[in-house]
C-alpha cells in the first residue's frame, strides 16, 4: 500500500550491503552504533546528543515491540480489487508550477545536488 | 483568544459557492491537506514554505458545497503525535484548559471548534488524531471507514492507515460535513462506493449522514469490551460508562465482549506506521519541494543534511524506526507479525459485529496531558492510544463524542461500527450527545 519505490530509488550504492550487516544481531538492543547505522539508511544526519537519546527510547520502544512475537500467524483475507481506468491523457501540472516550490531549478529542470 | 491558543498556523481564505449544504459554514482546515496558492506545512520546517498547486479533493467538496474555509490548523509535526506539541510552529493550548495540551494530532482543528472559531475543522486519523483531540476539547470527531473518504491532497504518512474526518461541535454537523466528503474519487484509487461493497450494511450506500443524528437507540445492541477499560483512569471510565447507562435508559441493551487482539493493537500500529512513514517521507530530499540544506556535501550527504534541518525529533524518531523495522532481518520479526496483528484485530471486530450493533469505549484512557508532560517519554504518549489505533488497524468507522467532565475537563466516548456503517455510529453518538 505504501509506496516503498521511494524509499530506496534514491538510496546509495552500498545499501544491500549495508543491511546485511545490520542483520543477524539479536535485535532488543540498541546501542549508538546501530542508531547511526539506521539514521545513514535513512538519510537523517544525528548529532551526537541525539544519537545518545534516541539509543535509549529505541531501546525501550523496541523492547515493547517484542510482544508482538505472541501473535499468532493470522490469514490475511483482505478483499483487494483492481482499480483501472482509460489510459487516457489527462492534463498534469504544467511545468512552472511542477517547479514552483523546488529550492533550485536550472532551464526548466530540477537541479539537485552534486552526485558525488 | 485564538492566538492565545495558537490555533492555525495560516490564516487565510476560501471562498465557499454562494449556495449549496454548508452555505454559511466556516471551516477549518489542518495543515496537512493541500490547499492551492495557500502554504501546508504539515506543522514541519521542512514545509514550511510549500505553497500546493492544487487543493485536495475534500477542500474542493466543502467550497463547492458552500463552506468557506478560514486557515489552516496547527498539528503535530507530519501528524505524529498525540498532543499538537511536536509541531515546528509551537503548542496548540487547549480551550478548556489552556495549561493542557488539545491532543493531537489534529489538535489545532479540534480546539478551533471548541473555541468557537469554526463551524467545522478538517482533521486526518491515522491512529487517533482525529477522535484523541476531540476528546480531549470536548467536540465530536469522525474518523471514516477506509475508502469513504479521498485522500487526495493529504501528505501521506501511513497511507493504508489514514482517512481525513471531519470534527464539529455537534454530532450533526459534523455529519453533515460528512456527507459532503464522502464518496469515490477517480483520483484516490482506495475510496469505494459503500453501496457497492461486500458485507456493508443495507443502509451504506445513504449518504445523507446528517439525518442519521436522531438519537434513536431503541433496540440497539452495545457493545462493551473489557480491553478497552482495563487500566483506563478511573474518572474516565466512570465517566464513560454514565454515559453509556444514558444509551440504555433510551432502550439500548449493553453486552460485555471481549477483543483479545487488541492488547497487540499500539505495538502493531506504531510498527505499520513507522514502516510507512519512512518510505513516504523519504520523498523530503530537498530538490522538488521543500527545505534545502546549505550544504556543499555530496547527494547522499546534502539529503542527510537537509533532513536534519527539516525534520523535527519524533519524525526521525519514526522514520528510523520505521527503517530498522523494515530491514533485512528485522522485516519478518516486526513488520510481519505487525500485518498478521493487522488481520487479528480485524478478525476480532467482525466476530464481534455478528452480535452488537456498535462498540462502546473511552476514545482517550487519559484526560488531557499538561503541556509538556510527556515530550521526553514516546513509548508513553504512544501507549496512549490504546483504544483508537483498533480501530485504524481494522480500517472501521468510529466517533468520539462528548461524554462528560472529570475533575473540569472533556472526556469522550468513542463509538465504533461496522464497515461502511457510519450511519450507526453517528445515532448512537446523538444519543449520547442527547443526555
Amino acid at each position: 500500500m505504501s509506496d516503498t519505490s521511494e524509499s530506496t530509488g534514491d538510496a546509495g550504492e552500498n545499501e544491500a550491503d549495508d543491511v546485511d550487516t545490520s542483520a543477524g544481531s539479536d535485535g532488543s538492543v540498541v546501542d549508538a552504533d546501530e542508531v547511526r547505522h539506521v539514521a545513514d539508511l535513512a538519510r537523517v544526519r544525528l548529532a551526537d546528543d541525539e544519537v545518545d537519546a534516541f539509543a535509549e527510547q529505541f531501546a525501550e520502544i523496541l523492547e515493547y515491540f517484542e510482544a508482538l512475537d505472541e501473535v499468532p500467524e493470522t490469514d490475511s483475507e483482505e478483499e483487494l480489487v483492481n482499480v483501472m481506468r482509460a489510459d487516457e491523457v489527462e492534463d498534469g501540472l504544467d511545468q512552472s508550477a511542477a517547479l514552483a516550490n523546488a529550492a533550485e531549478t536550472e532551464d526548466g529542470f530540477f537541479k539537485g545536488p552534486k552526485v558525488s | 483568544m485564538a492566538a492565545d491558543l495558537n490555533l492555525f498556523i495560516t490564516e487565510a481564505t476560501i471562498e465557499g459557492a454562494d449556495d449549496g449544504p454548508l452555505a454559511g459554514t466556516t471551516v477549518a482546515v489542518k495543515d496537512n491537506i493541500s490547499t492551492e496558492g495557500i502554504r501546508t506545512t504539515c506543522g514541519s520546517e521542512m514545509l514550511a514554505d510549500y505553497v500546493p498547486p492544487y487543493s485536495a479533493t475534500v477542500v474542493d467538496r466543502l467550497t463547492e458545497a458552500g463552506a468557506t474555509v478560514v486557515g489552516k490548523t496547527n498539528m503535530d509535526e507530519f501528524g505524529m503525535g498525540t498532543t499538537t506539541e511536536t509541531s515546528a510552529f509551537g503548542p496548540t493550548r487547549n480551550p478548556a484548559d489552556p495549561e493542557r495540551v488539545p491532543g493531537g494530532s489534529s489538535g489545532g482543528s479540534a480546539a478551533a471548534v471548541a473555541a468557537g472559531e469554526v463551524d467545522v475543522a478538517l482533521g486526518s486519523d491515522t491512529g487517533g488524531s482525529v477522535r484523541c483531540p476531540a476528546a480531549f476539547c470536548g467536540v465530536v470527531g469522525i474518523k471514516p471507514t477506509y475508502g469513504l473518504v479521498s485522500r487526495y491532497g493529504l501528505v501521506a504518512y501511513a497511507n493504508s492507515l489514514e482517512q481525513i474526518g471531519p470534527i464539529a461541535g455537534t454530532v450533526e454537523e459534523a455529519a453533515a460535513a460528512l456527507s459532503v466528503m464522502a464518496g469515490p474519487d477517480p483520483n484516490d484509487g482506495t475510496t469505494r462506493d459503500p453501496s457497492e461493497v461486500d458485507g456493508a450494511t443495507g443502509s451504506a450506500g445513504d449518504a445523507d449522514y446528517a439525518a442519521a443524528a436522531d438519537g434513536d437507540v431503541d433496540g440497539l445492541t452495545v457493545g462493551v469490551p473489557t480491553e478497552l477499560f482495563d487500566g483506563a483512569d478511573e474518572r474516565v471510565v466512570e465517566t464513560v460508562r454514565d454515559a453509556i447507562d444514558g444509551l440504555v435508559a433510551r432502550g439500548a441493551e449493553t453486552v460485555d465482549i471481549s477483543l483479545p487482539s487488541v492488547e497487540h493493537a499500539v505495538q502493531a500500529y506504531y510498527v505499520i506506521a513507522m514502516s510507512e512513514a519512512s518510505s513516504n517521507l523519504a520523498r523530503f530530499d530537498g530538490v522538488r519541494y521543500g527545505h534545502r540544506a546549505d550544504a556543499d556535501g555530496n547527494w547522499n550527504e546534502t539529503f542527510a543534511e537537509t533532513r536534519e534541518e527539516g525534520f523535527g525529533a519524533e519524525v526521525k524518531r519514526r522514520i528510523l524506526l520505521g527503517t530498522y523495522a523494515l530491514s533485512a532481518g528485522y522485516h519478518e520479526k516486526y513488520y510481519d507479525k505487525a500485518q498478521d496483528a493487522r488481520a487479528w484485530v480485524r478478525q476480532d471486530f467482525e466476530d464481534a459485529f455478528a452480535d452488537v450493533d456498535v462498540i462502546a469505549s473511552p476514545t482517550m484512557p487519559v484526560l488531557p496531558f499538561e503541556l509538556g508532560e510527556g515530550l521526553d517519554n514516546p513509548l508513553r504518549m504512544y501507549l496512549a492510544d490504546a483504544n483508537t489505533t483498533p480501530v485504524n488497524l481494522a480500517n472501521l468507522p468510529a466517533v468520539s463524542v462528548p461524554a462528560g467532565e472529570a475533575d473540569g475537563l472533556p472526556v469522550g466516548l468513542q463509538l465504533v461500527g461496522p464497515k461502511f456503517d457510519e450511519r450507526t455510529v453517528i445515532r448512537a453518538a446523538s444519543a449520547v450527545e442527547a443526555e
